[in-house]
């Protein structure tokens, strides 16, 4: 330790925010002008004949086509890949557990078998009432993994994220198995294989909500972050601890539901996203979301472009995509808990 | 003034509080003793809102903390708990802003930025201000978030067990701390912890606690005595008093050296300082020769069931 510094001591509240944040938010907003460019070139790609020349000038036919299919899919490229990480974030925050996301805690299971209960019980109902059907699922669903979670809190992060799995495993059989005596098996691949093939127009407004969760989870990022320290720690500094674990268990559980009804359930990306971020730019949530939501639209969007190229004109599903690269980034995050945890 | 008044709580069928009543004066350091299951923690659990009580109620300035808005009583009752282990990667300047959540829920102002500063600056954490959590040593991690509560700006600051895992040399700095906070800044400290020296030494008051009850409540003067470390710890303590600040020694039993009549030692002493018999008056002196045989357990340990 230093004995001689009672340093040059910086004038007392000098900035009211520190060089940190700001030097933090240029590449913030850096990526988020990137990722523009990139989702309006993403736009030229396609079947259809309108290339990123024709953008700018865009004959009636050739936007016709950027407004029925082009537009909505790139904001659903975008808003969902954002969702699903942020979802994944506030997840591991308020869990205070790196390996926890919706699809590793049964969310996004319970929410398919919403989607399925709503089309049993309501026939081929509208996509708004499968959205709330899945969100009620979905949230109870995840309430049941937060209680199984208090009661493991001492186990090691792998063995909950473990435990989810199969969680999520148990809800999915019960799902297929239902599925399978209405002879709708099939029908169910559309929402565990995310895909952004059907988004339309007039089909896949619904995601917009995931915006205005979005806005408030970033209102009670703080809230999450101190419920992460713990909850002696959130009840020393004022914070109600089951309230806020309660509107982030909410926050994420529509964010899931919303996605899934859309578009489908992508694999990995609220796990892997979240986590290369924090490990770049630490905990701090308020901090980390915007930049969280930007990787996870970035990352959607490549692998949607991935999906849409790869065997061009046919496409795949971009939970494939994500799946694959997903996998090994899985694996090398877990392998590199497991050596900080030995050494 | 911190007030605990009647508070009980049981698990169950066990009583782990029992009817405890306790004024915590204002701007001194009041440590909390005990053996394990003493209660201690259970009753800082209470003050610090974590546990609602079975009966009874705990106020702060007149604040009843069960029913007080949360961050009404986080503005006037900081709690470190040993378990901070907090998982998240924040920097310690994070952290120490996070101190200043119950004043502005998140919206820093320019208020909050200077009292950041200053309990930056008091604990000699400028250097370290960017670095995370979990690149500090033990030490370092305590200060820090010893400056979070110190920004959180509040008159009464709660920790519990703040030297465990810590080493002698950062107890004692750690203590210094709270000595410091209490003198220089006017807070007041309730401190549960287990080294009766570090008690002895540091505190204004000490609160002695056994099977969920209070046995004991006063200045070290009137706590660090034989007999009443005796009744709390079940356990024979030679009290040696050194300048003035008394210190118990614990032996084992059958150790191969008795140990030391207070008389020899003070006669040691009287050798090496002029100023010994000017102590404080031995009223009450607990070493009289028929003490010093070691009590046989039965008769010592008063209405304890065993």
């Amino acid at each position: 330790m230093s004995t001689t510094v009672q340093a040059p001591s910086r004038p007392p509240a000098p900035a009211p925010a520190g060089g940190r944040e700001r030097a933090a938010r240029l590449p913030v907003l850096a990526a988020a002008g990137a990722l523009l460019v990139a989702a309006y070139l993403s736009l030229g790609i396609g079947v259809a004949d309108v290339g990123i020349g024709d953008l700018l000038r865009p004959t009636p036919e050739q936007w016709q086509v950027l407004t029925v299919s082009r537009i909505p899919r790139t904001a659903a490229v975008l808003l969902a890949g954002a969702a699903l990480s942020v979802a994944g974030l506030i997840m591991q925050r308020i869990t205070q557990n790196r390996f926890v996301s919706p699809s590793t805690s049964g969310t996004v299971e319970a929410a398919v078998l919403g989607i399925l209960v709503a089309t049993l019980l309501f026939g081929g109902s509208s996509l708004v009432v499968k959205m709330v059907v899945a969100i009620a699922t979905s949230i109870a669903g995840t309430l049941v993994f937060l209680q199984m979670l208090e009661r493991i809190r001492h186990q090691d992060p792998i063995v909950v994220a473990l435990v989810g799995l199969m969680y999520g495993g148990v809800i999915g059989a019960v799902t297929t198995f239902i599925a399978y005596q209405r002879d709708l098996v099939q029908y169910l691949d559309v929402w565990t294989t995310g895909s952004f093939s059907g988004i339309l127009q007039g089909r896949y407004e619904p995601i917009y909500v995931v915006l205005a969760v979005g806005v408030l989870g970033y209102l009670w990022a703080d809230r999450f972050t101190v419920v992460g320290m713990g909850r002696s720690m959130a009840t020393n500094l004022g914070v109600h601890y089951r309230r806020t674990m309660y509107v982030g268990l909410v926050v994420v559980s529509v964010m899931a539901a919303v996605v899934v009804v859309v578009v489908g359930a992508i694999p990995f990306l609220g796990l892997i996203v979240p986590n290369v971020v924090t490990l770049m730019l630490g905990d701090n949530l308020r901090r980390v979301l915007p930049a969280t939501a930007l990787a996870g639209a970035g990352f959607v969007l490549l692998c949607d472009v991935v999906a849409r190229t790869v065997r061009y004109p046919y496409e795949l599903p971009v939970a494939t995509i994500a799946g694959a690269i997903g996998a090994f980034v899985f694996v090398a995050l877990i392998l590199r808990a497991g050596r900080t945890a030995r050494s | 003034m911190i007030t605990i008044d009647r508070v009980t709580h049981r698990y169950g069928s066990t009583t782990v509080l029992d009817d405890v009543s306790l004024e915590l004066p204002a701007g001194r350091v009041t440590s909390v003793i005990g053996p394990n299951g003493a209660g201690k923690s259970t009753l800082f659990s209470v003050v610090s809102r974590l546990l609602r009580p079975s009966a009874g109620r705990v106020t702060v300035d007149g604040l009843d903390v069960t029913s007080a808005r949360d961050t009404e009583v986080a503005r006037r009752l900081a709690v470190l708990r040993q378990d901070n282990q907090v998982a998240a990667r924040l920097t310690v300047l994070d952290l120490v802003r996070f101190g200043r959540f119950p004043h502005s829920g998140g919206r820093l102002t320019p208020e909050c930025h200077a009292k950041v500063e200053e309990a930056l600056a008091w604990l000699k954490l400028d250097p370290l201000r960017d670095r995370y959590l979990d690149q500090l040593s033990g030490g370092q991690r305590q200060r820090a978030f010893i400056a979070m509560v110190l920004a959180q700006d509040t008159d009464y600051l709660l920790l519990d067990e703040p030297l465990n895992n810590l080493d002698m040399k950062h107890s004692a700095a750690m203590m210094s701390l709270v000595r410091r906070a209490v003198d220089e800044l006017g807070k007041t400290a309730v401190v549960v912890m287990h080294d009766i020296n570090f008690a002895s030494a540091y505190s204004d008051h000490i609160v002695a606690m056994r099977d969920g009850a209070v046995v004991a409540a006063g200045t070290p003067a009137q706590i660090m005595r034989r007999e009443v470390l005796q009744d709390v710890f079940d356990m024979d303590i030679h009290v040696q008093d050194l300048n003035g600040m008394r210190l118990g020694i614990f032996w084992t039993p059958g150790a191969p050296v008795p140990p030391p009549s207070a008389v020899d030692l003070r006669d040691l002493l009287a050798g090496a300082a002029e100023d010994l018999p000017q102590r404080p008056a031995q009223e009450g002196e607990p070493h009289t020769p028929t003490q010093t045989q070691t009590p046989s357990p039965d008769t010592v340990t008063v209405g304890d069931a065993r």
